[in-house]
C-alpha cells in the first residue's frame, strides 16, 4: 500500500503550537516527539504557571502568615481543586500529592496492605503491570509472607477475563491493575473488572499513569478504591503525581512518612496526626510542579478529554495502518481496545539500532523493554521500539517515522 | 557538507558493512565447553546479555574464544570482532588491548592522529570499524559490553560485569 493511498487527507493537530519543544531541529531535522508514553510535553501555559510562580509567588505553603506564603498556598490548594474536578473526586480530601505514580502505589502498598496481611493472603496484580505496579507489590508480599499472584494475557495483550474472575477469590486482599499498558497501548476494561472484584468485596487499585493522558477519568464512576497518576504524563512538571483514595481507606491508614505538615501536634510522647489529605503529605511538597500540575489541567479541560481521546484515535487508526505498510513490521500489542500506544519489531533489526537509526532523523522513540520485562518474556522477546502519540502528533509526524524506518531497512539490508 | 549529510556520513559509519556482517553472522558463536575462562556483561539500559568464554593455556595464551547472548548490532559485533582479535593472544597483551579499546571508544570527537592507536595486525586493524560510536555517546556502552566481560573474565571476577 503506498503512503498516497493510506493518506485521504492529513491529520494535523491544532494544538501543536501550544508546546515550544516541538519547534525544534534535532539532528538536522524538525523534531518528531512519538515518546508520550514515558513522558509528555508541556504546554506554554504549564511553563508559564511555574515560571509566574518562582518569579512572583514562592514562599513555603501551609506555614507562612505572610503575603507569599499565602499566595503560594492558594495557588497549590487551587491546584488539587482543579485535580479533584478533572477525575471527579467526591472531595479534594481524597486528592493526596504525591512524587508520581510510583510513590502513589508505594504509599498504598505501605499503608493499606503492609499492616493488614500476612501468610495466606494474597495480591493480585497482571502480567500487564509496568515495574511500578510490581515491585512495590513483591516488597510487601516479601515482608509480610503475602503472596503474588498475576493473572495471565492473550497474544495479543489482552487480559484473559475468565482466568481473572477464577483469581478473585476471598483470600485475594487488593487487586493492582493498570488502566492502560505503557507497553502494548492495550486499555482494559478497567470498569467491569472493578465491579466484579467489588462483589467479591476486594479493593482495587488502578495504576492509571497512562490512563490519565488519554481519556476522562471519573473515579465515582469507574468505583475504584484507588487510582494512581503521574504529572508528567499527563503534560504537566516531573516530580508531581496523585493518589485518588478512597476517604474511608485514608482515614483507617496510617500515614506513608512523619514529617513536617502532616502533623497537628508532635510532643516526645506523641504525636496527632493532621487531617485529610495532608496527613499522607510530610514535608514540603513540589510546589510549583503541583501548580504547573494545575495549569496542565486547565489546559486538558480547556480541549475536552473526549475531543482529545477521538483526535487520537483517528491519528492511531492511521499510524497502525501506515506501520502494516512497511514490509518486515511486526505489531506487538494488537488489543481489540487500544490507546495511541504502537510497539512493533522491524525485521530482526534490535530495537536499540532502530532508536538509533530513527534518532538521527530526529524520530524521537522509545526502545527496549519499557519498565515492562514480564511483558517482553510473554512475547519471547527482549524488548521492542514502540511510537506513542498524544494529540499534539500529526499525520506528517507519523509519515515520517514510517520513511525512517524505511531508512533503517535500507541500511540494514 | 549540510547537517542532514553530516548526520547520514555518522549514520553510516557506525553500521559499516563489517559491524552488520559480524552482527549477522557473529564468530566464534556459541558455548565453548573447555573453556577456562568465562564472564557475562549485561546492559541493563537495553537488555543486552553476553557471556564470554576462554580457553586459556598453562602458558598463558588465549586458545579457544566463544560469546553467546543477544543484544543489538554494536554489542554483537563487537564482541565477535573481540573473539577473533584476541585468538592467540596472551592473556596481558589481550587485557592491553581492553585498556585501548576502551579507551579508543570513549574518546569522541578526536581526529584519526591522536586518537589512541590500535597496533595494525590484520585482525586487530578491524577493530576500527567500531569507532563510528563516538559519535553516539548512548552506544558506547554497547560497543565496550564484550570487552568489558573480556576484563572480567581474565581477572576471574565471579561477579556478572556491567558497562556501569
Ligand atoms: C503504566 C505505568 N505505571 C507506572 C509508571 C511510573 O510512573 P512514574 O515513573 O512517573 O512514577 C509508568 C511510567 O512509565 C507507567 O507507564
Amino acid at each position: 500500500m503506498s503512503q498516497a493511498q493510506l493518506k485521504p487527507s492529513s491529520i494535523s493537530a491544532e494544538w501543536r503550537k501550544d508546546f515550544p519543544i516541538l519547534s525544534q531541529s534535532v539532528n538536522g531535522h524538525p523534531l518528531v516527539y512519538l515518546d508520550s508514553a514515558a513522558s509528555g510535553q508541556q504546554p506554554a501555559a504549564v511553563i508559564d504557571a511555574v515560571a509566574h510562580y518562582h518569579r512572583e509567588d514562592h514562599a513555603n505553603v501551609h506555614r507562612g502568615v505572610h503575603t507569599l506564603s499565602q499566595r503560594a498556598t492558594d495557588a497549590f490548594e487551587g491546584a488539587r481543586d482543579k485535580i479533584r474536578d478533572f477525575i471527579n473526586a467526591a472531595s479534594r480530601t481524597e486528592v493526596v500529592m504525591t512524587s508520581g505514580t510510583t510513590e502513589s502505589i508505594n504509599l498504598v502498598a505501605q499503608s493499606f496492605c503492609r499492616p493488614r496481611i500476612g501468610p495466606g493472603d494474597k495480591v493480585l496484580i497482571t502480567h500487564l503491570e509496568h515495574h511500578a505496579n510490581i515491585v512495590p507489590w513483591q516488597l510487601v508480599c516479601e515482608q509480610t509472607g503475602a503472596e503474588l499472584v498475576v493473572a495471565p494475557m492473550d497474544d495479543q495483550g489482552q487480559l484473559e477475563l475468565e482466568k481473572l474472575w477464577a483469581l478473585l477469590t476471598d483470600d485475594v486482599f487488593i487487586l493492582a491493575i493498570g488502566h492502560v499498558s505503557n507497553a502494548l497501548g492495550t486499555v482494559n476494561p478497567i470498569k467491569g473488572i472493578i465491579a466484579e472484584a467489588r462483589e467479591r468485596d476486594i479493593p482495587v487499585l488502578v495504576d492509571g499513569a497512562q490512563g490519565v493522558p488519554h481519556m476522562a477519568i471519573d473515579v465515582q464512576d469507574l468505583d475504584c478504591d484507588f487510582y494512581a497518576f503521574s504529572g508528567h504524563k499527563m503534560f504537566g512538571p516531573t516530580g508531581t503525581g496523585v493518589l485518588y483514595a478512597r476517604e474511608a481507606h485514608l482515614e483507617s491508614m496510617p500515614p506513608y512518612q512523619g514529617g513536617g505538615d502532616m502533623i497537628l501536634e508532635v510532643s516526645f510522647e506523641s504525636t496527632v496526626y493532621n487531617e485529610l489529605p495532608y496527613k499522607f503529605e510530610a514535608g514540603t511538597p513540589n510546589i510549583g510542579g503541583v501548580i504547573g500540575l494545575g495549569a496542565a489541567v486547565d489546559y486538558l479541560q480547556s480541549i475536552g478529554m473526549q475531543r482529545i481521546a477521538d483526535y487520537e484515535r483517528d491519528l492511531h487508526d492511521y499510524m497502525v495502518a501506515a506501520l502494516e505498510s512497511v514490509d518486515g513490521i511486526r505489531l506487538i500489542g494488537t488489543a481489540a481496545s487500544k490507546a495511541s500506544v504502537q510497539s512493533f519489531l522491524l525485521d530482526d533489526i534490535h530495537s536499540h539500532d532502530l532508536g538509533t537509526i530513527l534518532d538521527h532523523q530526529g524520530v524521537a522513540i522509545r526502545t527496549g523493554h519499557h519498565c515492562a520485562m514480564p511483558v517482553m518474556s510473554r512475547f519471547g522477546i527482549s524488548g521492542t521500539a514502540r511510537a506513542s502519540i498524544a494529540f499534539y502528533n500529526n499525520s506528517d509526524d507519523v509519515d515520517r517515522l514510517i520513511a525512517a524506518l524505511l531508512k533503517a531497512r535500507q541500511l540494514f539490508t | 557538507m549540510t547537517k542532514q549529510a553530516a548526520n547520514n556520513a555518522e549514520l553510516y559509519d557506525l553500521y559499516r558493512e563489517l559491524i552488520l556482517d559480524h552482527a549477522r553472522n557473529p564468530r566464534h558463536f556459541g558455548r565453548l565447553d573447555n573453556a577456562t575462562h568465562k564472564a557475562e556483561g549485561i546492559n541493563p539500559l537495553c537488555g543486552d546479555k553476553l557471556k564470554m568464554y576462554f580457553n586459556i593455556d598453562n602458558h598463558g595464551r588465549i586458545e579457544g574464544t566463544s560469546f553467546e547472548g543477544s543484544g543489538c548490532a554494536i554489542s554483537m559485533a563487537s564482541a565477535s570482532l573481540l573473539t577473533d582479535a584476541v585468538l592467540g593472544m596472551s592473556v596481558d597483551d589481550a587485557d592491553a588491548l581492553f585498556d585501548t579499546v576502551s579507551a579508543r571508544l570513549t574518546q569522541s570527537g578526536i581526529d584519526e592522529g591522536s586518537a589512541v592507536d590500535i597496533d595494525v595486525d590484520v585482525p586487530l586493524a578491524k577493530l576500527k570499524a567500531l569507532d563510528g560510536v563516538r559519535e553516539f555517546p548512548s552506544r558506547v556502552k554497547c560497543a565496550t559490553l564484550a570487552w568489558h566481560a573480556l576484563h572480567s573474565a581474565l581477572s576471574h571476577q565471579p561477579t556478572p560485569a556491567t558497562t556501569e
